[in-house]
């Protein structure tokens, strides 16, 4: 009897503190297993964010470096300009990379950076208590906009791989969703796709998650998946947004 | 014969595979482990068809699949 799905070797041998039901678990094993299958787990650094994807690093088995909220992708390039041999992946969420990072994100993708840029869309600080987020949709309820989120007051969800797609430099900008298993191996290929044109030395690649937060959304791992299949991918479409 | 093996140690009970298994081969086992989440297992495991589809979706990667 032959094994044909095992955990990925880059992922420590412990339980993470991610909520139950939460997708950064998800996209964390997509991104260990893609590293896994290239071979490339010895050659990565991983630079966290900050908020839940800062805490990313105490679980997996690879490099990985902190970095101020918001300016992995600063961090990023400087890494992959020291040691251009290097594989260097940022891990980030909306509070960080959307709003506190949003000049070093436009601006290392504006150079056409070298890097991979994860991002992982869960539309609030999930953290420090779920405040709204650049992301946060219309009529939202979060701890900062108990009436839900209004025009007048907030402003609209943004949406940074269009936003992203607008610039010149960046080869690979994709959106994905990790809600069930054809979704799963459709980000799993972006994740691929976007460590390819690294290698490939194509310059700045992005993959962003639409993912839940069934804690500070208030609702079951499972509703959650079922608010990310009605609410949010209406407002974030997925696909791939640019593949050159 | 086709199995999945629950690495309870790391399920946290979200029930994304029972959800997902197409034969309802994966349930709540009903005990709970060192963290306090009550794991999955395959309750009906002779009904496994070895798809994987549980294991892809799990987010926590504590399903194995043997076939």
């Amino acid at each position: 009897m032959e094994k044909i799905y095992s955990r990925p070797a880059g992922l420590k041998k412990m339980i993470n503190g991610y909520c139950p039901g939460c997708l950064h678990s998800a996209a964390g094993k997509l991104i260990m297993s893609v590293l896994e299958e290239l071979d490339l787990l010895e050659k990565t650094v991983m630079v966290d964010g900050v908020g839940c994807c800062a805490s990313n690093h105490s679980y997996i088995d690879i490099d990985a470096c902190g970095s101020p909220h918001g300016r992995p992708g600063a961090v990023a390039s400087a890494i992959k300009r020291c040691s251009p041999e290097t594989i260097v992946v940022t891990y980030q969420g909306d509070g960080d990379l959307a709003s506190i990072g949003l000049a070093e994100t436009m601006m290392a993708a504006n150079r056409g950076d070298n890097i991979s840029v994860f991002f992982i869309n869960n539309a609030n600080y999930g953290m420090t208590g779920g405040q709204m987020a650049p992301t946060t949709l219309m009529d939202m309820k979060t701890s900062t906009t108990p009436y839900g989120r209004h025009a007048d007051e907030h402003g609209y969800p943004m949406h940074m791989c269009e936003v992203l797609n607008t610039l010149t430099a960046p080869s690979y900008i994709a959106r994905v969703t990790c809600i069930d298993a054809p979704n799963m191996r459709k980000a799993r290929a972006a994740v691929k796709q976007a460590i390819q044109h690294q290698l490939d030395g194509k310059g700045f690649s992005m993959v962003e998650f639409v993912s839940n937060c069934p804690t500070n959304w208030g609702v079951s791992p499972l509703e959650s998946l079922k608010f990310i299949k009605e609410k949010m991918l209406p407002e974030f479409p997925l696909g791939e947004f640019r593949n050159r | 014969m086709p199995k999945i093996v629950v690495l309870s140690e790391y399920c946290k009970g979200c029930m994304f595979c029972a959800e997902a298994c197409p034969k309802k081969v994966i349930g709540s086992s009903g005990s709970a482990n060192a963290k306090g989440y009550q794991y999955a297992a395959a309750l009906n495991p002779d009904d496994c068809i070895g798809c994987a589809i549980c294991a892809t979706v799990c987010p926590d990667a504590a399903i194995e699949v043997y076939k």
